[in-house]
């Protein structure tokens, strides 16, 4: 039998950071809970959140389940991780800004050159061209599992369009709305600074052109998008407009806003739509979301697009392998944060072990999200295993393979009363003229007992994040 | 060679439309096979956009026309002195890296058809080998204007037999890859001395990286390489993504193109 690190009850005892929660939970008695429980979805349901995190499909009027049970990190235990983040979101923009520019990297031999210009996430359009301040992904979300008291690794990055921030946002909220007492016994890192940062964070990319105040604007696909309702928070909390495609307008080297008051400069696009209907001039044609000739303007120097298209040939999972080899090459630093150790199935080396142990591995496509197209070994029927090595074989290039981790726990509300339930973490790093994180991130938990996938379509729930002061 | 272009595209629309927005790859680069004289490009009610060198090297400028628009007329006018360079660019600025030219469009993807002309060509060098690509395109896709479309794949064309010089050119760009030689679409003109028709004065052919001699040009319609009589004006993964202009109309109606072209050689 496998055993996890506990967050909070390790080898008998309460680690300092739970101490004032298990007191919490002492004193409260199951009614107050179940009726605490009605009343966190009912709050849910009143703001209207009940999108799907990370793109993951599935019904978009379906409640995330809340777990009220918040996941607690000292003071010690968050600066370490917040150095291992910025550290890694540097290195992953400075990769970007490199394989669209000379690729020293590649040249240097120290990340093959196929893996990155053969792929289908490296934008040849973005060849040659240089955002401002050189920055490619402005908003990283780096996913983050723990395996021990000081095992942290980072599972994959998000360097497109990271969602589920809302969540970080709305979890604090209710819980700070339901409990307030232990928001003043216990020192709590506000996160409630995030939409500020985002937008000075916004501001800092603004073009060169600009010689005002920047309007800053989120573009994005529409209602029926699953992340609308985060679209339309983020757009209120910062104070800008939420537009979709036909709101812009491309005239001149510019690109506008229709506004009641006539059309209006806009300067920064934080977008929520992906990179192929972004401009039908430039990508897909039959697009209806994005704006024609958007890209020439973008790519003269007129407006900024949030992030860069193309940013996604850095998070994808058999690039991934190597961003330890890019804090070493841009930073001239080791990483804080350790990978998880993973096989590309594309070696012929890697394949044969895959091959040998798929019963005890993850196995992942490379462009896959949302725990969907994957296998879990230990979770998977001896029929399942073989139906996906069928796949694999077929398209070894198309995966990658990890082993098992023994995510850690945090107590959880089921229905039995207090259990624990495995977690992993997206904290939100922000890069523009400064990196800026706020103390906390997203906190998925698989509610489902002894599952270890976190993602929503697949039974997980949501928990609030502290950070403690010192 | 002294050559002189006049190129006029004359798109209507009925009924008129809202706007037009284009995006122009209209402008030779400068290089050791061709330099630039007079160029002018002439869009009458056009704003000017953005322009920028794209990654490839070329020039784009982006042009909107604010409606109602019943009619865009795009004149291109220039002289450009050309150099014959035996096919090969030379001095020319670019930076998306050629390996990125192996990725595979819906024009260029092959089909068994296709794999199969690719195969059966071999040679003893990688110069050889595009070469021969070159001719068997040609012999296996006659000449014909009218039988295929813009949209036509290079695997349509094959099974057709028959095409003109764009399917071609991604017919022979589908091959080139498939023996892992990175490929690419060039836009440009031709200056046809017989006969000077306009079809064949707006021409394309591909570039096929030859490690060792850089991008070489390869007329899989004439089968030759590029000479003192062609102006390029710019490249890309297929036709469509290097056209000389794309545009989009907003607003539903029908789009009509006239095109005409002349492509002399200009007097001394």
């Amino acid at each position: 039998m496998q055993t996890f690190f506990d967050e909070m009850n390790d080898q008998g005892k309460v680690r300092p950071p739970y101490a004032r929660l298990q007191e919490w939970l002492a004193a409260m008695p199951a009614e107050l809970r179940n009726l605490k429980q009605a009343e966190a979805e009912a709050l849910f349901r009143r703001v209207g959140i009940t999108f799907a995190v990370y793109g993951e499909g599935g019904d978009p009027d379906r409640l995330i389940p809340f777990d009220m049970f918040p996941r607690v990190f000292s003071a010690q235990e968050w600066m370490r991780l917040e150095r291992g983040i910025r550290q890694r979101a540097k290195a992953l923009n400075a990769f970007l800004a490199d394989v669209y520019d000379r690729g020293e990297i590649i040249r240097a031999g120290r990340i093959p050159a196929r893996l990155v210009y053969l792929n289908e996430a490296y934008e040849p359009a973005m060849a040659a061209i240089r955002p401002p301040r050189r920055v490619f992904s402005h908003i990283v979300g780096v996913d983050l599992v723990r395996t021990g008291p000081d095992a942290f690794h980072v599972l994959e990055d998000n360097c497109r369009t990271p969602s589920g921030v809302s969540y970080m946002l709305e979890n604090r909220e209710i819980m700070m709305r339901m409990f307030p007492d232990l928001f003043r016994e216990n020192r709590i890192e506000p996160v409630d600074g995030y939409a500020e940062a985002l937008r000075r964070t916004l501001a800092s990319v603004a073009p060169e052109k600009c010689d005002r105040d920047p309007t800053i604007v989120i573009l994005t696909p529409g209602h029926f998008n699953s992340a609308y309702y985060e679209h339309s928070f983020l757009a209120d909390l910062m104070g800008v407009e939420l537009v979709e495609g036909q709101d812009l307008f491309v005239e001149g080297d510019r690109v506008w806003m229709r506004t009641t008051e006539g059309p209006q400069r806009v300067d920064v696009i934080y977008r929520r739509i992906d990179d192929p209907y972004l401009d039908p001039l430039c990508f897909r044609p039959d697009s209806m979301l994005g704006v024609p000739g958007l890209m020439d303007v973008y790519r003269s120097g007129g407006v900024t697009i949030c992030s860069a298209p193309g940013a996604g040939v850095a998070d994808d999972k058999a690039v991934y392998t190597y961003v330890p080899e890019m804090i070493r090459f841009y930073l001239g630093e080791e990483p804080i944060l350790p990978n998880v150790p993973t096989w590309q199935c594309a070696k012929p080396e890697d394949m044969k072990h895959v091959l040998a142990h798929l019963p005890e591995l993850v196995v992942k496509e490379v462009h896959g999200s949302g725990g969907y197209g994957m296998l879990v070994g230990p979770k998977s029927t001896r029929e399942q295993i073989e139906a996906f090595r069928a796949r694999l074989i077929e398209r070894p290039d198309n995966y990658i393979a990890q082993p098992t981790l023994a995510l850690s726990t945090v107590p959880s509300f089921v229905e039995e009363g207090v259990a624990p339930r495995h977690v992993d973490l997206r904290p939100y790093c922000l890069v523009g003229e400064r990196i800026e994180l706020v103390p906390g991130g997203l906190t998925r938990v698989a509610l489902r007992d002894g599952s270890l996938v976190v993602n929503s379509s697949q039974g997980g729930g949501v928990k609030d994040t502290w950070v403690l002061a010192e | 060679m002294r050559i002189s272009v006049d190129h006029i595209s004359r798109y209507s629309y009925d009924p008129p439309v809202r706007s037009v927005v284009q995006s122009h790859r209209l402008t030779p680069a400068q290089c050791d096979n061709q330099r630039i004289e007079s160029w002018l490009i002439e869009l009458p009610g056009g704003l000017e956009g953005g322009s920028f060198t794209d990654g490839a090297g070329d020039r784009v400028q982006g042009w909107t026309i604010p409606g109602p628009v019943s009619e865009v007329s795009v004149r291109v006018r220039g002289i450009v002195e050309t150099t014959d360079c035996a096919g090969v660019l030379r001095g020319h600025r670019e930076r998306i890296p050629q390996l990125a030219w192996l990725r595979l469009t819906a024009p260029t993807a092959p089909d068994a058809a296709l794999s199969a002309l690719a195969r059966g060509i071999s040679a003893a060098d990688p110069l050889a080998l595009a070469h021969a690509l070159c001719g068997a395109v040609g012999a296996a896709i006659a000449y014909r204007p009218g039988v295929t479309h813009a949209h036509t794949t290079a695997a349509e064309a094959l099974a057709l037999g028959e095409g003109v010089c764009q399917d071609h050119t991604h017919a022979l760009i589908a091959c080139a890859r498939l023996h892992d030689l990175p490929a690419r679409y060039v836009s440009g003109y031709l200056q046809a001395s017989e006969d000077g028709s306009p079809h064949e004065a707006a021409h394309a052919w591909a570039e096929i990286w030859i490690e060792g001699l850089g991008w070489v040009g390869f007329d899989a319609s004439n089968n030759c390489c590029p000479d003192e009589r062609y102006i390029r004006l710019g490249c890309g993964f297929d036709a469509r993504d290097a056209a000389p202009i794309r545009g989009i109309a907003r607003g539903g109606g029908v789009e009509s193109l006239e095109v005409s072209v002349a492509v002399e050689a200009a007097q001394q």
